[in-house]
């Protein structure tokens, strides 16, 4: 069998990206995956005749800019399109929807709050403030601050420096910010419940937090830092859906000489005198190679596919108290036509992109306590996306695949576990929310798909269904990612890496973390370093 | 009276406010308490709840550091540290937890084998942050070298924890309880009690992250390393050894005395405070006005908000300060017999679990009172026997949670399903107290705001969550015990280091002032 | 007529209609406010050119800048600022909360008058400029150019006895500038106009309503704003335009009243300051020194909201302040940078707003510069196009003490017939 300078265990964004760089940089590099089809998370799956469902990842906004560029993913077929106009929904049947131009865009706020809208200026700006630092951190190696390497000296001062300069007052501010909760952040701000709500919602998706809990201000930053085209917080659809990104990546590490092996589920990571040698297969087959790159989440990845004696002492324990918790469900609907939601004028800039079925603060955080008891809500929320509005290619002409995200489903039931019955129970629980709203939606349905964190963790083999690889609470993020010690995505063992969500800068389709683990496989293979340390902004 | 014959004015004759004036006293300021209450403490007093029965504010101590005592002498004034209290995790079948020192009982096997070193790793890193909190922490900003060297040292100790040491001790700082204790302990019951010393006082729950480790890692840096004491004489000892302390050192204290307000004189080189009035509309003046009040208190009702700028005056306010815990006291006929307890010297805890915990918070958060209330029990009158008529006892409860704003802003009828709930608590984990009890009585957070002038009723006078401690507590700009307003200072639980009878805010604050 | 956005439910808005009636606009939402005075306006903005204030719908100009510009300095015309937020404070501690909020003393502010004043953060960056009317005792209108709305809800906490409403739909206002316009109003028999001095108020009847003059505006030169209950807006206008006839009476937009005031002087936000509580970076927004308005900051008031923050920014000396210059050369010095050195090497400020002035005939600019340089030789680097073909020059600028055109009618009471 072919010896490989580099196995990368995954092909998700983060491992094609990862492979990519590699490749790019002269290593013969093979990509393994467990599925007969690669993408991970971010993938478009046709499951019912003409309805291309991106199962997972449904949005786009941290794909970072440099890489697309890097790597010539355009010319592999991406097209990233920013999408306009959302809807949010109140518990009584209020509406607010997001106009892109300034003027209706304040109007609308003021309509529900002459206050809010006064304040929400201040609040672009400041999350704008914290998003631009933020930013600069992502497609950089977190310092290790234990040590006394030139290196991670230099970093912490470029850490230090950059939050120096936002000022005295606004580094006081942003402390707060990291620390507080998304609801209690808010209310320096405004006044009115369904508009705090309707902002904080990004403060629970996808983690294992109420909008009350201390930490989900962060949460909320890390879903709106993202930006298209440097417009920090608007979001984008890939064209074709998530797995053209995937596509466009593979394309990129093809170009380069690398390699992909489909239905290649990983069984072991082969540890020889403290080295890894390659990878035993599900099928027994042995690929041996100089490094190994695993894009499994942290747990999964020491718990599953390393033996515990390949490890040193810690670690294992290490990983397994890795806070990695199923939050959230996705139910996938194929239409036979636009739902027509209440409140909302027939606008063609208005009705074509996003949903958000909210309540109110409480509603929120309801359905936060459900999760934390091991059942759903009965109201839960849902953000949805209409991509086919956008998007010719992932439904057949004049019908449309519907994505909704749902923010709670616990992995684990109170009353036992996930049964097809229960499932559908909680798809059938997603789709009256939406019909109340949208009366005579239920009527468009075509198909429709249910994922819980049960499902999402057999398919895509995300851990209870973690859609970050990771909760984003502060022991977890930065140099604490995955554990303290291990987060310049070197992992215990030699010539292992680590390049999926679980590392800095952590979840979401940015391609940040597998970027950022070819430079440091780069750097200790003494080549030359060809992954960004910044992406193209201009300060 | 009118006139200037005191340097300094000291509101509130709380622990901070006794520490304070004691503090600058000795240093030769001329320095004035005044108390609203007939009696010192404010919330580490005593407080006769019914006809010859009384309970201590605050029925154990555990944050006490040594520094406090050495510092102001005050075992010459009577105080005698008394021994470590065992925790106990009370359970209705009579396999309780119980949690002294290194020792854990009634848990697993694995659990007491893992506390030892569980507890030596909390007890290292509450060394790291011992000069911290008896130091005043200067801006971020700041501009001398002297003062940024705190922070300086304090890196410097964390670094010499040794590389595995520090980063786990930045990892867990952030840590909910839930996941902190989590990790290395099995047992329900013995997993709620070793999170209650992060939640006491807060509005949080085992699962709110970012605000628990810190607090709890100043609770341990007490005589006891963490383990809760009553002194020699029951709490009240340590009111009486500050007073004493602080009237040695010619502290003049003025019980009675409610101020109406801080006096604020305006001219063309700004604005300053110059002394107060009181209710009674005596005015005294002095150059400096020390308040011993929560931040909400002093600088809204006290001062008025218009004194200050826009945007501090808005931190204030939103300074989150609402109470979540409940006061209990019963007195009792006798003690209860608590099947597999001996004796009833120590701290009682009911709160099966985690979850427990958490669903009793869950009630909470939306206004209600717990319907299954978690809370920690003490008889103080085991360690002071004056509290209660000979042979008679008292039951002392911190009781979580109960909202300050309650939806129905505690009605009667709240006020009686919340005594209900804990009365049954009770019973089911003490069979039969519920008939001992001669009297009781329930403070509620709104309760403890207005008795003992606390704004939302909050212990620590200000949630102490990440974003509210250090540098920043209350707020960045008055958070090194001065204010933007001249002549006014802070020396309460609202300023660094926090809650819990330290005394170290008032401590620090007297230290800042001198400066 | 106002279109102010309804608080009803949008469903309402967008119910299906019996077939034969008129289609709900489904684009609602999506269209600016229109002020009392649109409809007039609009019949009259021949170049379709609109922009947006304060979701307002108003007028970039109407027929042709300059000529709107010169109406302005040699007749008369309406500059629509019902976007202008206005705001009417009331109550017994009204006066001790403005003044709190602003850096200016309010004390000093006589009932029927009018004060330029701006307000500031906690670090004495600011906020937004505006004017403040004393309409009586413990009753002012306070006008901004942002909403400040939650501003003053901050401002206003810890004062038990102060209402603050925001009045900005129900007014409709309009800046009346230019030489002819005292004329104008005397003939609409606005009775003593003439003796209203600058910064002063006066209240008519009109048309069963009461409409308030003050003496004030934007343009450095005579003028009033003229503010009237919305719905009497078109009758106003009306009234105002007849009178004006014969006095060459022309709607101007926001065009020709930036170049108006460039000449007066005045500053604008997002040109020559940032709002601060709107500013992303750090020292990106402005304290009033450095925007030449530290004779708005009274320090003898013991108090205001920034005052420790701004004593210590005077005491420290701002970093830049904006100056007054004029340039050699007619080519208008906009985005330009300045330096010490015709060699361009020492980089000392940059110019705000540049334009070529018409009625001075000379080149003429706002710019933030290093006070150190003031009194030294200053260079900008202008770029320009001729023909599409970019040019670059490097002209010598001179600092100008006065604003660059102050006509003494602006001054007069009463004001000169022409």
């Amino acid at each position: 069998m072919k010896h490989y300078d580099a196995i990368i265990i995954g092909a998700g964004h983060n491992g094609l990206t990862n492979g990519a760089y590699l490749a790019k940089a002269g290593l013969d590099v093979l990509v393994v995956e467990k599925n007969d089809y690669i993408g991970g998370a971010a993938v478009s799956r046709e499951m019912t005749d003409g309805y291309w469902y991106s199962s997972c990842s449904y949005v786009c906004s941290m794909m970072r800019q440099v890489i697309h560029r890097d790597l010539n993913l355009t010319r592999h077929g991406l097209m990233l399109v920013p999408y306009l106009g959302t809807a949010a929904f109140g518990k009584q049947g209020e509406t607010m929807l997001s106009y892109t131009a300034e003027g209706p865009a304040y109007n609308e706020i003021r309509r529900i709050s002459q206050h809010d809208a006064d304040a929400m200026s201040r609040l672009m700006a400041d999350l704008e403030r914290y998003s631009t630092l933020i930013r600069k951190t992502l497609l950089r190696t977190p310092p290790d601050p234990t040590s006394f390497k030139p290196r991670d000296i230099m970093e912490l001062l470029f850490l230090a420096k950059t939050f120096w300069e936002m000022g005295e007052e606004q580094l006081y501010e942003y402390i707060r910010f990291f620390t507080m909760s998304a609801a209690e952040f808010l209310e320096d701000y405004f006044e009115n419940d369904f508009i705090k709500a309707a902002m904080a919602t990004p403060g629970i998706i996808g983690t294992a937090l109420g909008i009350y809990s201390p930490g989900s201000a962060y949460i909320l930053l890390h879903h709106v830092m993202g930006d298209v085209d440097g417009n920090i917080g608007a979001w984008g659809l890939a064209r074709g859906g998530m797995g053209a990104i995937s596509n466009a990546l593979a394309g990129a590490l093809q170009e380069h000489g690398g390699e992909i092996k489909t239905k290649a589920g990983v069984d072991q990571i082969m540890v020889k005198d403290s080295k890894v040698k390659g990878v035993v297969l599900e099928n027994g087959d042995e690929l041996t190679s100089d490094i190994v790159v695993s894009n499994l989440d942290a747990k999964r990845t020491f718990t599953k596919v390393m033996d515990q004696k390949d490890l040193p002492p810690g670690i294992y324990e290490k990983a397994n108290n890795f806070k990695i918790r199923g939050s959230s469900g996705k139910v996938n609907i194929a239409l036979s036509g636009v739902p027509k939601f209440t409140g909302v004028p027939d606008n063609r800039y208005i009705n074509r992109g996003g949903q958000a079925f909210i309540g109110g603060l409480e509603t929120l955080e309801r359905a936060y306590d459900c999760w934390k008891r091991g059942e759903w809500s009965s109201d839960p929320f849902i953000e949805s996306v209409i991509p086919s509005a956008w998007d010719p290619t992932v439904a057949p002409a004049g019908n449309h695949w519907m994505s909704n995200f749902i923010q709670y489903c616990p992995p684990k039931l109170a009353d036992g576990p996930w049964t097809p019955e229960k499932r559908d129970a909680f798809g059938q629980t997603v789709i009256d929310k939406i019909e109340r709203h949208a009366p005579g939606f239920k009527d468009l349905i075509v198909h429709m798909e249910v994922r819980t964190p049960h499902e999402i963790e057999n398919e895509v083999g995300l851990t209870e269904g973690n859609i970050f690889q990771g909760e984003l609470t502060i022991d977890q993020l930065l140099f604490n990612r995955p554990f303290p010690g291990y987060a310049q995505y070197r992992m215990p063992v030699k010539n292992m890496y680590m390049c999926g969500s679980s590392t800095h800068p952590g979840g979401g389709v940015s391609s940040a973390c597998g970027a950022n683990a070819a430079r440091e496989i780069l750097i200790d293979l003494k080549k030359p370093n060809t992954v960004p340390e910044d992406d193209c902004y201009d300060d | 009276m009118a006139g200037s014959s005191y340097d300094a004015l000291v509101i509130g004759a709380g622990h901070n406010g006794l520490a304070c004036a004691a503090i600058l006293a000795k240093a030769g300021q001329k320095t004035l308490i005044l108390e609203a209450n007939e009696t010192a403490g404010g919330l580490a007093g005593t407080r006769e709840f019914t006809a010859g029965f009384s309970a201590p504010m605050a029925h154990s101590a555990a944050a006490l550091p040594k520094t406090m005592i050495d510092e102001l002498k005050l075992s010459s004034y009577g105080l005698e540290v008394g021994p470590a209290l065992e925790t106990v995790g009370l359970s209705e079948d009579g396999q309780h937890v119980h949690v002294i020192g290194d020792t854990v009982t009634g848990a697993t096997d694995a659990d007491a084998a893992a506390y030892p070193e569980y507890r030596a790793k909390l007890q290292r890193y509450a060394k790291v942050l011992k000069p911290i909190w008896e130091a005043t922490l200067p801006r971020i900003g700041a501009s001398s070298l002297k003062e940024a060297l705190i922070y300086a040292q304090g890196a410097l100790k964390m670094r010499m924890l040794g590389k595995e040491d520090m980063s786990e001790f930045l990892r867990i700082l952030t840590l909910p309880m839930r996941d902190l204790v989590d990790e290395v302990f099995e047992d329900p019951k013995l997993q709620a009690v070793l999170s209650w010393d992060g939640l006491i006082g807060s509005k949080m729950a085992p699962r709110s992250p970012n605000n628990a480790v810190l607090p709890m890692l100043l609770r341990l840096g007490g005589v006891h390393g963490g383990d809760h004491m009553v002194p020699k004489g029951g709490m009240g000892a340590i009111t009486k050894a500050l007073l004493a302390a602080a009237q040695k050192q010619g502290v003049e204290v003025r019980f009675g005395a409610p101020i109406k307000k801080v006096i604020v004189e305006g001219s063309e080189a700004g604005q300053k405070a110059t002394g107060v009035e009181l209710v009674n509309g005596e005015i005294i003046s002095a150059p400096k006005v020390i308040s011993s009040a929560d931040p909400k208190t002093t600088f809204f009702d006290l001062v008025g908000a218009p004194a200050f700028d826009v945007q501090f005056a808005s931190r204030i306010k939103r300074l989150r300060a609402q109470g979540y815990v409940a006061r209990f006291n019963a007195a009792l006929s006798g003690l209860p017999d608590v099947p597999g307890l001996d004796g009833l010297s120590g701290r009682y805890i009911i709160a099966p679990s985690f979850d427990a915990i958490e669903f009793a918070f869950d009630d909470a958060k939306y206004g209600d009172a717990s319907q299954h209330p978690v809370m920690e029990v003490t008889f103080p009158s085991v360690h002071d026997a004056s509290l209660a008529p000979e042979g008679k006892h008292v039951l002392s409860a911190h009781v979580m949670y109960a909202p300050h704003d309650e939806r129905s802003d505690w009605s009667h009828d709240a006020r009686i399903r919340f005594t209900k709930a804990i009365g049954d608590a009770l019973e089911r984990h003490m069979p039969g107290i519920g008939s001992l009890i001669i009297q009781a009585e329930l403070l509620t957070p709104k309760d403890i705001a207005a008795d003992y002038h606390v704004a939302g009723g909050h212990w620590h006078h200000g949630e102490m969550a990440l974003d509210q401690m250090l540098m920043m507590r209350p707020t960045y700009h008055a958070a090194q015990y001065s204010t933007p307003l001249q002549g006014l200072y802070l020396c309460g639980a609202g300023t660094h280091p926090g809650g819990g009878i330290t005394g170290l805010p008032g401590r620090n604050a007297a230290r800042q002032i001198l400066r | 007529m106002t279109t102010k956005p309804s608080m009803k439910a949008f469903t309402e808005q967008v119910t299906e209609l019996p077939p034969g009636l008129s289609p709900v606009d489904n684009y609602a939402g999506e269209r600016l406010m229109t002020s009392p005075f649109h409809e007039r306006q609009a019949a009259l903005n021949l170049r379709d050119s609109w922009e947006a204030w304060n979701g307002y719908k108003f007028a970039n100009h109407y027929y042709d800048v300059e000529y709107e510009y010169i109406c302005i300095r040699n007749l008369c015309g309406t500059y629509d600022i019902t976007p202008m937020q206005k705001y009417l404070i009331e109550g017994p501690d009204a006066e001790a909360m403005l003044n709190r909020m602003v850096t200016r003393d309010v004390n000093k502010l006589k009932v029927g008058r009018v004060t330029y004043c701006c307000w500031c953060t906690d670090e004495g960056r600011m906020i937004d400029d505006g004017t403040i009317f004393k309409l009586d005792e413990g009753r002012y209108m306070l006008t901004s150019g942002s909403p400040s709305n939650a501003w003053l809800r901050m401002a206003a906490f810890g004062f038990e006895n102060v209402t603050y409403v925001d009045k900005t739909d129900d007014i409709g206002a309009l800046s009346f500038q230019g030489p002819m316009t005292c004329e104008v109003l005397k003939k609409m028999g606005f009775e003593g106009i003439d003796t209203l001095k600058p910064f002063g108020i006066m209240h008519f009847p009109f048309a069963g309503d009461t409409i308030m003059i003050s003496r004030t505006g934007f343009t450095g030169d005579l003028g009033y704003e003229l503010w009237i209950t919305a719905d009497k807006g078109l009758e106003l206008w009306d009234a105002l335009y007849e009178a004006g006839a014969d006095y060459g009476i022309q709607p101007y937009g926001e065009a020709a009243t930036s170049m108006a005031r460039l000449e007066a002087g005045f500053i604008l936000p997002y040109v020559e300051f940032a709002e601060s509580l709107k500013t992303v970076h750090f020292k990106h927004d402005q304290t009033p020194f450095e925007l030449g308005l530290g004779w708005l900051v009274d320090f003898k008031k013991p108090h205001f909201s920034g005052r420790a923050a701004l004593l210590e920014e005077k005491k420290r000396g701002p970093g830049y302040v904006l100056t007054k210059i004029e340039i050699e050369g007619n080519k208008p010095a906009e985005e330009s940078h300045l330096y010490r050195d015709k060699a361009c090497r020492k980089e000392i400020g940059w110019v705000t707003s540049a334009m070529w002035s018409p009625v001075v005939k000379s080149n003429i600019a706002l710019a933030m510069i290093q006070p150190k340089y003031l009194s030294g030789d200053i260079w900008a680097e202008i770029s320009y196009k001729k023909e599409m073909k970019p040019r670059w020059k490097i002209a010598k600028c001179t600092v100008v003490d006065k604003p660059f055109y102050t006509p003494a009618r602006a001054k007069a009471t009463p004001p000169p017939k022409f």
